[in-house]
C-alpha cells in the first residue's frame, strides 16, 4: 500500500504532528508471514501426497469388492476387507465398552472428587499422564501376558478389545478431566447451593455439560484405538481370518493387519488391495474426526 | 431513584474507584432511606435466625474474617457493608457452608442457625444448603431451559409437587412470568444479565429456602435491572430472611433493615483481617453512625 493520507475535513485547530501512517516492519512482517506459509505447506502437502498416491495405486480396487468379499490368498481379484472391517467393529466396541465408563468415572473422581491436595490424586495423575506416552508395542506385550494368556482368553475379539482399552484409557481420562474442568465453577456452586449433592451436581449438571468435551476427546482416542496394528500384531493377530467375529470370543481380524499382511505379498495384486484398504481406513477415521470437530463446533461455548 | 444506582455499571472485577464511592455520597443516602419498606425496625433483633459468637474465618493460616459477633433478624433484610477484601463475601459464604466448597477454609467460633451449630460435626452441609440459598454475584444459570432451572432444585430435593404450577409460582414472585412464559423451553443463556439474576432467584426460591443470601447480586446489572431486583428483595423479605452484600450505600439504605459494617484491620505482620465495625438498624448507620469509620466510609472519605 502507499502511504496516501487523505484529509476531507480541513480543520485548522487539529495537532499539527498526527500522523496515523503505521510504523510497523512491512518486510519483517512478509517475510515472517512466509516462513509460517512455507511450514504449513510442508506438512499439507506431504499429506496430499501420500493421499494422492494410495488413491491412485489403490483406485481399480475401490469398488464394492473390498467391503463384500472376504480376503483370499489364491484368487486376489476376488479378495476384499469385510472381515477386517466388521473385526474393526467388534474390536472398537469392545475397546469403546471397557475404556469409555471406567475412563469417565476415573477422570470425574480425580476432577470432582478427589481433594487437589490429595497425595494420591496427584501420583495417579502424574501416572496417567506418563501411561498416555507409553508405546503402544508395550501394550501388547501386557495384553498377550495378562489378557491372551494368564487369563487363557487367547486371540479373541475381546482380548484386543482389553488390550486396546487399556492403552486409550489414559487418553480418555486425560480428555474427560479436561472437558470437565472446562465446565465453570459457578455451575457446580449454582448447584450445590440448592443442596444438590455432589453425586447430583456431576449427574445432572458438569457432566451434561461436559459431554461435547468429552465426546470429542473419546472420538479421538477410539480413532487411535482403530488404526493401531502393534500391539494386535503381538497378540498374534496374524493368522489369515475368513470370517466375521461372531462373539466377544471369536478369532478377528482389523483393517490394519489387514493392510500389514496383504503389503507382505510379492503380487503386485496384493498391493492395489492394501492400498485400496488403506483408503478406506483414511476415510473411516478421517469421517470419525470430522464427526469430533462437528460436535466441538455445534456446541461451542455456552458460558 | 434512578441516577443512585450508577456505580453499579461496572465490572464486577475493577475495584471500586474513588469517584465510585464518592457518587455514594450520604447526602444521597439518607434521601433514599425512606424507599425502604416501610417496617419500623426494632433496636435489637427480635427474632433471631442467625447468631454468631465470636466467629472466625480462615483459608489455610490466613484469618480472613475475625470475631464477629451478631444477630441476623428473622424477615428481615440485613445489609453487609464494607471496602472490598473485608471479607463479606467470606462470611456470608459461611452462612451456609459454601466455604466447604474451598479448600483449607474452615469456621471457627459459634455459627448458630436457630440455635443449632451449622458447625457441628452430626450437620450435613447439603440440609445447610437446602434451607440456607444462595444468589451469586454472576448470575450463575445453568446451562438447561429455564423451566428446567426452576425445577433443578425442586427435583434434587425429591419435592413432590406439581412442577409446572411450581416453576409459574417462583417465576410470578420473581417478577419473571410475564417476560418469559412463551418460551419456558428456551435456554437460560438466551435471557438478558438481568433476567438470568431473577431467574437465579426464582430457582433459589423454589427450593423453599428460609434465608436467602446474596452476594452482590446486582454488580452486573443496568439501573432498572437493579431497580427490579430491589423491589423483588424488599416484596420477599416478607417471607424471607435476606442477606445481601453491596458495595452500593444507596442499595443498602433503600432496602435493608439492618446494615453492618465491616472494615479491615492491618495487623503488626501486615496482614489485613475483615471485622464487623458496627452493626444497627440501616436509619441509624446511615444517619448517626458511632464509629467514625463507618461515618467516613458512607460519607465517601473512606481511603
Ligand atoms: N478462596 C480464597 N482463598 C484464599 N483467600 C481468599 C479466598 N477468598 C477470599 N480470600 C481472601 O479473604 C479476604 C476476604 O475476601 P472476601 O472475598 O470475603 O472479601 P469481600 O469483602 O467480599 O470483598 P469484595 O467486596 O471485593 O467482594 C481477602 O483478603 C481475600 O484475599
Ligand atoms: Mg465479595
Amino acid at each position: 500500500m502507499s502511504a496516501t493520507l487523505t484529509r476531507p475535513f480541513d480543520q485548522p485547530d487539529a495537532p499539527a504532528d498526527l500522523d496515523l501512517r503505521g510504523h510497523g516492519q512491512p518486510l519483517v512482517d512478509k517475510t515472517f508471514r512466509w516462513i509460517l506459509f512455507l511450514c504449513l505447506f510442508v506438512g499439507i502437502a506431504f499429506l496430499a501426497v501420500l493421499l494422492a498416491y494410495v488413491v491412485i495405486k489403490g483406485w481399480p480396487r475401490l469398488d464394492s469388492r473390498l467391503w463384500t468379499n472376504m480376503p483370499s490368498i489364491r484368487r486376489p481379484e476376488q479378495a476384499g476387507a469385510e472381515s477386517a472391517i466388521t473385526g474393526t467393529l467388534w474390536v472398537i466396541a469392545f475397546t469403546a465398552l471397557f475404556s469409555l465408563p471406567i475412563g469417565f468415572l476415573s477422570a470425574v473422581y480425580l476432577e470432582e472428587y478427589a481433594k487437589p491436595t490429595s497425595r494420591f490424586a496427584r501420583f495417579v495423575e502424574i501416572n496417567i499422564q506418563n501411561l498416555a506416552a507409553v508405546p503402544s508395542i508395550v501394550y501388547g506385550i501386557l495384553g498377550l501376558a495378562i489378557f491372551a494368556r494368564a487369563l487363557a482368553l487367547g486371540q479373541t475379539v475381546i482380548t484386543a478389545g482389553l488390550t486396546l482399552a487399556l492403552l486409550v484409557l489414559p487418553v480418555v481420562i486425560v480428555a474427560t478431566r479436561e472437558a470437565l474442568r472446562a465446565v465453570p465453577q459457578n455451575i457446580r456452586h449454582g448447584s450445590l447451593a440448592l443442596g444438590a449433592t455432589l453425586w447430583q451436581t456431576t449427574w445432572r449438571q458438569t457432566m451434561p455439560a461436559a459431554i461435547p468435551g468429552m465426546a470429542t476427546g473419546t472420538i479421538l482416542a477410539l480413532s487411535r484405538a482403530i488404526g493401531e496394528a502393534a500391539p494386535l500384531l503381538l497378540l498374534g493377530a496374524v493368522t489369515f481370518i475368513s470370517f466375521n467375529p461372531t462373539g466377544p470370543f471369536s478369532a478377528y481380524t482389523t483393517l490394519p493387519i489387514q493392510i500389514y499382511n496383504w503389503t507382505k505379498e510379492s503380487r503386485e495384486e496384493f498391493q492395489v488391495l492394501a492400498a485400496a484398504t488403506i483408503v478406506l481406513l483414511l476415510v473411516i477415521l478421517l469421517a470419525m474426526n470430522a464427526v469430533a470437530i462437528l460436535i466441538r463446533n455445534r456446541t461451542q461455548k455456552r458460558w | 431513584m434512578m441516577s443512585g444506582t450508577m456505580s453499579e455499571i461496572h465490572d464486577p472485577n475493577a475495584p471500586q474507584s474513588t469517584s465510585d464511592l464518592a457518587n455514594t455520597g450520604r447526602m444521597d443516602v439518607s434521601a433514599v432511606l425512606d424507599e425502604g419498606r416501610g417496617v419500623v425496625v426494632p433496636e435489637s433483633v427480635g427474632e433471631v435466625v442467625f447468631n454468631l459468637d465470636d466467629v472466625h474465618v480462615f483459608y489455610g493460616d490466613f484469618e480472613a474474617v475475625r470475631d464477629v459477633t451478631m444477630q441476623i433478624g428473622r424477615n428481615e433484610i440485613t445489609a453487609f457493608i464494607g471496602p472490598s477484601g473485608c471479607g463479606k463475601s467470606t462470611l456470608l459464604r459461611s452462612f451456609n457452608r459454601m466455604n466447604d466448597l474451598i479448600p483449607g477454609a474452615r469456621v471457627e467460633g459459634l455459627l448458630a442457625y436457630h440455635g443449632f451449630d451449622i458447625y457441628a460435626p452430626d450437620v450435613d452441609p447439603i440440609e445447610v444448603r437446602r434451607r440456607i440459598g444462595m444468589v451469586f454475584q454472576k448470575p450463575n444459570v445453568f446451562p438447561k431451559s429455564i423451566y428446567e432451572n426452576v425445577a433443578y432444585g425442586p427435583k434434587v430435593n425429591g419435592m413432590k409437587v406439581n412442577m409446572d404450577d411450581l416453576v409459574e409460582e417462583c417465576l410470578t414472585r420473581a417478577a419473571l412470568w410475564d417476560e418469559v412464559k412463551d418460551d419456558l423451553k428456551k435456554s437460560a443463556y438466551a435471557l438478558s444479565g438481568g433476567q438470568q439474576q431473577r431467574l437465579v432467584i426464582a430457582r433459589c426460591i423454589a427450593v423453599k429456602p428460609e434465608v436467602i443470601l446474596m452476594d452482590e447480586p446486582c454488580a452486573s446489572l443496568d439501573p432498572i435491572a437493579t431497580a427490579k431486583i430491589e423491589d423483588l428483595m424488599k416484596e420477599l423479605a416478607a417471607d424471607y430472611t435476606i442477606v445481601i452484600v453491596t458495595h452500593n450505600m444507596q442499595q443498602a439504605a433503600r432496602v435493608s433493615d439492618r446494615t453492618a459494617f465491616f472494615t479491615a484491620d492491618v495487623d503488626a505482620q501486615g496482614v489485613r483481617h475483615g471485622r464487623l465495625v458496627e452493626y444497627g438498624p440501616t436509619r441509624s448507620i446511615f444517619t448517626a453512625p458511632n464509629d467514625p469509620r463507618t461515618e467516613d466510609y458512607i460519607s465517601g472519605r473512606f481511603g
